[in-house]
């Protein structure tokens, strides 16, 4: 089976992600990728639990003093609801329409957008408001360390998928662009669920103190 | 007609191996690149000795030895024995598994590319100021306090060369997954194949813990970071634990495929089929698990309380019994077997003593309580040497007389081959067996030297006398390559005449394609239960027809190059205002040929069915 062959939404598989060998390939190793990428903020995550709230003096702001609920749960809405716009782009890639699968991953891109926005926001208040900085302490550096990491991973997910859309715009689908478009949906799902446990772990478990 | 039998000059030759996709190319790649810095390492470790050799020596100053004594072990734990196991599993396990290519070739590339950049990078620190100093493990509170830019070159070398073993350990994972011929279920691997698989996970599992750990460590010293600063309420037991949690499966990491490499020699030589196939599996995974189980033994004196060091104590105990089974089971594949001593043979007979001596004083090493009298103690030295170098090293130079002529066509010398292997065994014995005592009579490691009347000038000087057995023996080695290259007298598909996996059913070297037809596995030990069968090849398993490859690319190098320069840019960003945007311009070559690589579409080309016909009448080996 090619990969530029041309198909018609009676043709299109029912998987077309790893209908060929690279594609397979390709769907193996992506999860693969993301179980080390697990481990990756796993070990962020310890590292943030152990440095939290450390400050060399009492002048430092700590976790229950800094955070604001309102925004981090509007930030967490804007992520959620990506993914669910990311997996209906999946659905309609999987009945092979190609423009409502563009139309939800435009949406995604959007979404992750003003995540983006308002993470960039929020730095700035900790910076300005707080004093609290990636040197001011420990708590600092593991706190930026961690969430940033995250944001740098949905910056990058946003070029990636926004590079795919262009890519393929004219192209549409076939069995050579459907895995590349599967894979970068996973992503995006990975990076949703680390922030779940962010939103859990540093922000929910920092209020309470 | 084919385009790779066509004479080649030495700049296509270059270009070829720069832009290769080939896993049979990369393997020697890889095999040139650690076998230097094997060279290198080596060097250093006879700068250790000749400084040891006799008390009060100013051989070299003691800033310098600690350069010397850091750089021997990150040189040979990441730049020597990681790339030459990966040698060895490029350019045997997709043939043993009967695939025509691993199943990313262009990661493949780029995780090479990856490790080359970081291992240069990191050596470049002998010409910049000085090499890192606070030790391979290079706790945070030493390297914290080190000046210069030594542990920057540690970190951000290990860095790039770290992604590099990654992309290799999915690589590897997903090729054994999805790319097995026909009958070639997961219980029919060959031992190495499997071992490759289980170290493959262990790389998947391990390396982000270190990745971390680096940037943790790149944060706190080039970018005002706290994590490892106590005054402004940081940790540095954090990086020991980091560190470790990747150290110790690293460990296995390395041991494994010397396991796996050994049971091959074993099963050949002593042409019977491996004793306890089964077993050995589930050993091999055992350990592969209790490996992620046991990081805390490196650090009982830490201070984790009775608790902890009694759970990982434990813990590492249990894994001399996989272990254990092993060894067995290789005894009594020899056992009743018709032994062959051939070089790889020698090397793994030897293996089996030294490396049960090295398993018990690590038995003798998790015991906590005995731990506080050996800890930073030559005890350690010896422990681990016997381990890496009874095992690990042994694997390496059995691993490359076996396989050399499946890489090259060629055999090395047997008579020069044996010579290396006793001098490398006495040498090994002599230089380490003796650092036991001087560890339970009281010396330190780490130390640039020492001051008679303690008892320790005698067993230094033997011990540095072994390593110069050592290095003949490697100098022999080399004289072998030599006049192996020189001479060039090819060899047929199966030069030891007792192979037994699908690796020996191919020429040797094996065509570019690997498979004209993928072959049909019937069983454990596919191709010798063919030759039982009075069979000259495998049969195989689907008619003759195109073969789809994929194309060479020079972008993984530019990648990699990327990495290299931006290194370049965050190191010096503190003292230079070029630091910045150097550090940038890498990033864009690396992310831009990223978005390249992403954008232009490469879906290689057809060897069509009639040049593959082409290529029997020819009578090609």
């Amino acid at each position: 089976m090619k990969a530029d062959e041309k198909f018609t939404y009676e043709t299109w598989p029912a998987a077309p992600e790893k209908q060929t060998l690279d594609g397979k390939n390709k769907f193996l190793g992506f999860w693969l990728f993301l179980g080390g990428e697990t481990v990756l903020f796993a070990t962020l995550f310890a590292t943030y639990l152990a440095l939290k709230d450390r400050v060399p003096n009492s002048d430092h702001y700590l976790a229950k003093d800094l955070f604001e609920i309102p925004l981090v749960f509007v930030m967490t809405m804007l992520l959620l609801t990506s993914s669910l716009t990311s997996v209906y782009a999946m659905y309609h890639m999987k009945n092979f329409n190609f423009k409502k699968m563009q139309l939800w991953l435009g949406i995604t891109v959007l979404l992750g957008l003003a995540f983006l926005g308002f993470e960039v926001y929020e730095f700035n208040h900790y910076v300005h408001e707080y004093h609290h900085t990636f040197t001011s302490s420990a708590f600092g550096t593991a706190f930026y360390t961690l969430v940033g990491f995250h944001g740098a991973h949905v910056a990058f997910g946003l070029a990636w998928i926004i590079t795919l859309m262009v890519r393929n715009a004219k192209r549409g689908l076939d069995l050579y662009t459907a895995p590349k478009f599967y894979v970068a949906s996973l992503y995006w799902h990975f990076i949703d669920v680390v922030w779940v446990f962010i939103f859990t772990v540093v922000y929910l478990m920092g209020m309470v103190g | 007609m084919s385009t790779y039998a066509q004479k080649k000059g030495v700049g296509a030759v270059l270009w070829d191996y720069l832009t290769t996709v080939d896993h049979k190319k990369i393997a020697i790649l890889y095999l040139i690149a650690g076998g230097f810095f094997f060279l290198v390492g080596g060097l250093e470790a006879m700068f250790i000795r000749i400084q040891l050799a006799v008390p009060g020596n100013d051989f070299v100053s003691a800033g310098v030895y600690n350069e010397i004594l850091t750089m021997h072990g990150t040189t040979m734990i990441f730049l020597a024995a990681m790339p030459l196991i990966f040698a060895f599993m490029n350019a045997v396990m997709p043939l043993q598994i009967g695939a025509r290519d691993v199943a990313f070739p262009f990661l493949n590339s780029l995780g090479f590319w990856l490790f080359f950049f970081g291992g240069v990078f990191l050596n470049l620190s002998w010409f910049l100021g000085g090499a890192p100093d606070a030790g391979w493990t290079s706790y945070a509170s030493l390297s914290l306090a080190s000046e210069g830019h030594g542990i920057d070159f540690y970190v951000l070398g290990l860095q790039i060369s770290g992604a590099g073993t990654l992309i290799g350990g999915i690589n590897f994972l997903v090729t054994i997954i999805n790319m097995r011929a026909p009958g070639m279920t997961y219980m029919r691997m060959p031992l190495f194949t499997w071992t490759t698989f289980v170290t493959s996970a262990l790389i998947l599992f391990a390396f982000p813990p270190l990745t971390v750990a680096l940037f943790l460590m790149l944060f706190d010293r080039l970018f005002g970071g706290n994590f490892f600063n106590p005054d402004m309420g940081g940790n540095t037991i954090i990086w020991e634990h980091l560190f470790w949690i990747f150290g110790h499966p690293e460990v296995y990491i390395l041991v494994l495929p010397a396991f796996g490499i050994f049971s091959e020699i074993f099963a050949i030589f002593s042409r019977k089929r491996l004793f306890g196939y089964s077993s050995m599996v589930f050993a091999t995974v055992l350990i592969g698990f209790l490996g992620f189980m046991v990081w805390a033994h490196h650090m009982f004196t830490t201070g984790l309380g009775p608790i902890a060091n009694a759970i990982f104590s434990v813990a590492t105990m249990a894994i001399a019994v996989p272990t254990g089974i092993k060894i067995f089971n290789w005894l009594f594949t020899m056992w009743g077997g018709s032994i062959k001593f051939t070089t790889p043979m020698l090397y793994a007979i030897a293996f089996i003593p030294t490396f049960t001596m090295g398993g018990v004083t690590g038995v003798m090493l998790a015991s906590a309580a005995q731990d506080y009298q050996f800890h930073d103690s030559y005890f350690v030295v010896a422990h681990f040497h016997y381990v890496i170098v009874g095992g690990v090293v042994f694997a390496l130079l059995g691993g490359l007389h076996l396989y050399w002529p499946k890489m090259f066509g060629t055999m090395l010398n047997e008579a020069l081959g044996k010579i290396t292997f006793w001098l490398f065994l006495i040498g090994f014995h002599l230089t380490f067996f003796i650092q036991h005592f001087l560890g339970l009579m009281g010396m330190p490691r780490r130390i640039f030297t020492f001051n008679s009347g303690q008892g320790f000038d005698m067993a230094n000087m033997v011990s540095t006398v072994g390593a110069f057995f050592m290095a003949v023996a490697t100098i022999v080695l080399l004289i072998n390559i030599v006049m192996t290259i020189a001479k060039n007298e090819k060899v047929g598909g199966d030069p030891w005449g007792d192979g037994r996996t699908l690796e020996w059913a191919l020429p040797s070297p094996p065509p570019f394609y690997n498979f004209k037809q993928l072959p049909l596995v019937r069983g454990l030990d596919a191709f010798w239960i063919e030759k039982m069968e009075g069979n000259k090849e495998m049969t195989p398993a689907e008619p003759i027809g195109d073969i789809h490859m994929p194309n060479n690319s020079f972008v993984p190098f530019v990648i990699s190059l990327g990495l290299f320069i931006a290194a370049f840019g965050a190191m010096y960003h503190n003292e230079h205002s070029w630091g910045i945007p150097v550090l940038i311009i890498g990033m864009l070559v690396v992310f831009g040929s990223m978005f390249f690589r992403s954008v232009k579409d490469d879906h290689g080309y057809h060897i069509h069915k009639e040049e593959l016909m082409d290529d029997d009448k020819g009578g090609k080996a």
